[in-house]
């Protein structure tokens, strides 16, 4: 558990491979921008710059969330229609009752997306059900209970509240506060993640569940435990999602679990459990953000965005695959 | 194997199966208990569907019913076979909008058909052999290559046809989708599927490939100790998936009789879902072709009697979700209680308590809050 673990003391060939997962998605960001910059002027600029964070800020809360619930050795593929199912339950009620003041709205939507989490983490860890079936199940359900609720209707932003989209697009501190949002959740995650016994936990069970047992760690409880965050987070994703675009509409955020699981690969996250850490992730959401934004700024048919993500994350796995395994051959010798 | 009454099991299944199972079987023979399970139930579904609506038992409306499942089936028949050796496939809508768009842009340029038609099942074979290389010879995770082909495919098929569709199709073509074989109610995709099935559930269960796949499911160390080209079998699985992907494709652009780049979008949960119902264990080593057909029949039922019964098509994922997950959880509820039960003592009491109050609370939310129900907090 303590080899593959990046913080861990005294581990320094791994740690150096750790570090170096995160050089090459630098590298990748690096090139990318001056390639970029070069095609379009506008591309390297503070304003743009800005524009990508707040593109991805709502990915990389949900992404950091998705990023525990891998460390498990698990997937949340429901957090698209969580986002969907909370955004939709939370317009609808601050249609009926504008004067909600804004933090019950946030802490609303993060209620009920801890419902939903915690009827996946029930399945998972109690009922036993492969996370990727279970929350697959529960993607369907949840994004038909969109359809139950909202009966087919959407919110346009005229019906909303005028002070509701200031939660995620106010700049009281000098940027957006989605920003602000995802900067407190990444420090949040770091910190639990690293310097918390649960945090840790969460490692111990994804590298190894039968260690992790014998050491003494409630396993069922951990694994409970990160589907509800993820439940949380797309909660919290999901009043975002609706005050930064101003509506709720049937497919909100529809496909979006691949793009937040697309991000914790891309950022060194392994699908096996037990490593990834929170720098990658941030650095994997910035790099599908650049792209987005740069596939519009070069002026590439809009089109090719998905084809370029898909290649990105085909490229990202491939080579940190193949690194990988060179630096184990390498160490054997 | 014999034991063996779950859909899926959490623990690997001990790696008996090749030794165990004597030469011949009759076809009953093979059905174990949840295949009798899901036979039951096709019953129910039958029996529900006749009370609810005149409409059900119709020669018709079942023939024309049957084809808009025939694609979900065809992608479903390689998809087992590559859930049994614990792997998975998360392409196949992808690959095959990508191969019906490639195949709508050929025919927009004034190609005949039917080489537009075989290029798009080119593309889907080679699209298969990416994953195939990418599983087998890189050795990625099958998710984790299949979710980033899953991007680039559905994006070649914006890249290909964007804003632009295929359609006006000769009606030779879209016979594929929408023909019956003459005079019979029987659609030609459904014959299709049909030849198919036995032909994949002939190999399945009736070859030492077949058998391979089990081996592979139940421990792939041990087949690759043991001489099995386990690499090469990967490979050809994944072709046959993404040829299978193609052919889903030229039907589903058949039966519409028109091509959008978005073609078929989530059909591979569908896919995944009829596959797992059918008893087709996620973690490999256990399922059968029978089941996985059965659920098909099944899903197809009881989204039948739905669509009669007015319930909208977002609605009725709820209850293919539920199923999903209902058919593993029993499974998994029957095992927990073989297995000695569940000490209840006031800890679990209390905890059930609460976890019933939480989601009370959130379905009485979800029921009224589009009406003012926090008025009287906040007003």
């Amino acid at each position: 558990m303590t080899a593959k673990n990046p913080t861990a003391p005294r581990s320094n060939p791994l740690r150096a491979l750790t570090r170096f997962r995160e050089l090459g998605i630098i590298i990748f960001i690096l090139i990318l921008a001056v390639v970029v910059g070069l095609r379009a002027s506008d591309f390297l600029t503070l304003g743009n710059f800005r524009d990508i964070l707040v593109d991805i800020s709502i990915l990389v809360i949900v992404a950091l969330a998705q990023t525990m619930v891998i460390l498990t050795h698990g997937i949340d593929l429901s957090v698209g229609s969580s986002i969907g199912l909370v955004a939709m339950m939370v317009a609808f009620t601050i249609k009926t009752d504008p004067k909600i003041p804004l933090v019950v709205v946030v802490l609303l939507g993060m209620a009920l997306g801890a419902v939903l989490g915690t009827f996946n983490g029930l399945i998972i860890a109690v009922g036993k059900v492969p996370p990727i079936i279970a929350t697959l199940g529960t993607l369907s359900i949840y994004r038909g209970m969109v359809f139950l609720y909202s009966q087919g209707y959407w919110i346009p932003p005229y019906q909303l509240p005028e002070n509701f989209p200031d939660l995620a697009k106010g700049t009281p501190l000098g940027i957006p506060n989605v920003i602000i949002f995802a900067i407190v959740v990444a420090i949040l995650v770091y910190y639990f993640l690293n310097y918390t016994r649960t945090g840790r936990d969460i490692y111990a069970v994804g590298s190894n569940p039968d260690a992790a047992q014998y050491v003494g760690i409630r396993k069922q409880q951990i694994i409970f435990l990160v589907y509800v965050l993820s439940g949380i987070a797309a909660g919290l994703a999901g009043v975002l999602w609706a005050s930064r675009f101003e509506s709720s509409q049937t497919n909100t955020a529809l496909g979006f679990e691949l793009q937040t699981v697309a991000a914790a690969i891309i950022g060194g996250v392994s699908i096996g459990g037990g490593v990834g850490t929170v720098p990658g992730v941030l650095l994997g959401a910035l790099a599908l953000g650049m792209i987005n934004n740069a596939v519009t700024l070069v002026r590439i048919s809009p089109f090719w965005e998905q084809a370029a993500q898909g290649l990105l994350i085909l490229i990202a796995v491939v080579s940190d695959t193949l690194i990988t395994r060179r630096i184990q051959r390498n160490k054997l010798k | 194997m014999k034991e063996s009454i779950s859909p899926s099991t959490a623990v690997p299944q001990p790696a008996n199966l090749i030794s165990e199972r004597p030469p011949r079987r009759s076809f009953l023979g093979r059905f174990q208990h949840w295949e009798w399970m899901l036979v039951a139930l096709v019953l129910l579904a039958v029996v529900v569907n006749t009370r609810l609506t005149p409409y059900f038992l119709n020669g018709q409306n079942l023939s024309r019913t049957s084809v808009d499942f025939m694609e979900m089936g065809l992608m479903m028949l390689p998809m087992v076979f590559i859930i049994i050796t614990g792997n998975i496939d998360l392409s196949v809508a992808s690959n095959l909008g990508m191969c019906a768009s490639l195949m709508a842009v050929l025919w927009n340029l004034h190609i005949n058909i039917w080489v537009a038609a075989g290029a798009g099942l080119v593309a889907g074979t080679l699209g298969g052999a990416l994953n195939g290389f990418l599983i087998a010879r890189v050795k990625l995770p099958a998710l984790v290559a299949t979710l980033g082909t899953y991007a680039f495919f559905r994006g070649i098929a914006y890249v290909l046809l964007g804003d632009q569709a295929g359609r006006g199709y000769p009606p030779a073509f879209t016979y594929l989708g929408q023909g019956m074989l003459p005079h019979t109610l029987i659609p030609f995709s459904v014959f299709l599927f049909a030849v198919l099935a036995v032909v994949f559930g002939l190999v399945l269960h009736r070859t030492t490939f077949g058998r391979y796949l089990f081996a592979i499911g139940n421990n792939e160390n041990a087949c690759i100790y043991a001489g099995i080209p386990v690499a090469r079998i990967k490979m050809t699985l994944y072709v046959v998936s993404g040829f299978m992907s193609a052919l889903a494709g030229l039907v589903l652009a058949a039966r519409f009789g028109s091509t959008r780049p978005d073609i078929g979008t989530g059909l591979e949960l569908s896919v995944i879902t009829a596959a797992v119902l059918g008893g087709v264990d996620i973690l490999g080593g256990t399922g059968t072709m029978i089941g996985a057909v059965l659920s098909l029949v099944l899903i197809g039922l009881i989204t039948f009697g739905m669509g009669l019964k007015n319930i909208q098509d977002q609605v009725q994922t709820i209850a293919i979700g539920g199923l999903l997950i209902l058919s593993i959880l029993l499974a998994s509820i029957a095992r927990t209680i073989s297995a000695g039960g569940v000490r209840i003592n006031w800890r679990t009491v209390g905890l059930a308590a609460v976890l019933i109050l939480i989601f009370a609370v959130f379905f009485f939310f979800f029921y009224w809050s589009r009406a003012p129900v926090l008025k009287a907090v906040f007003g």
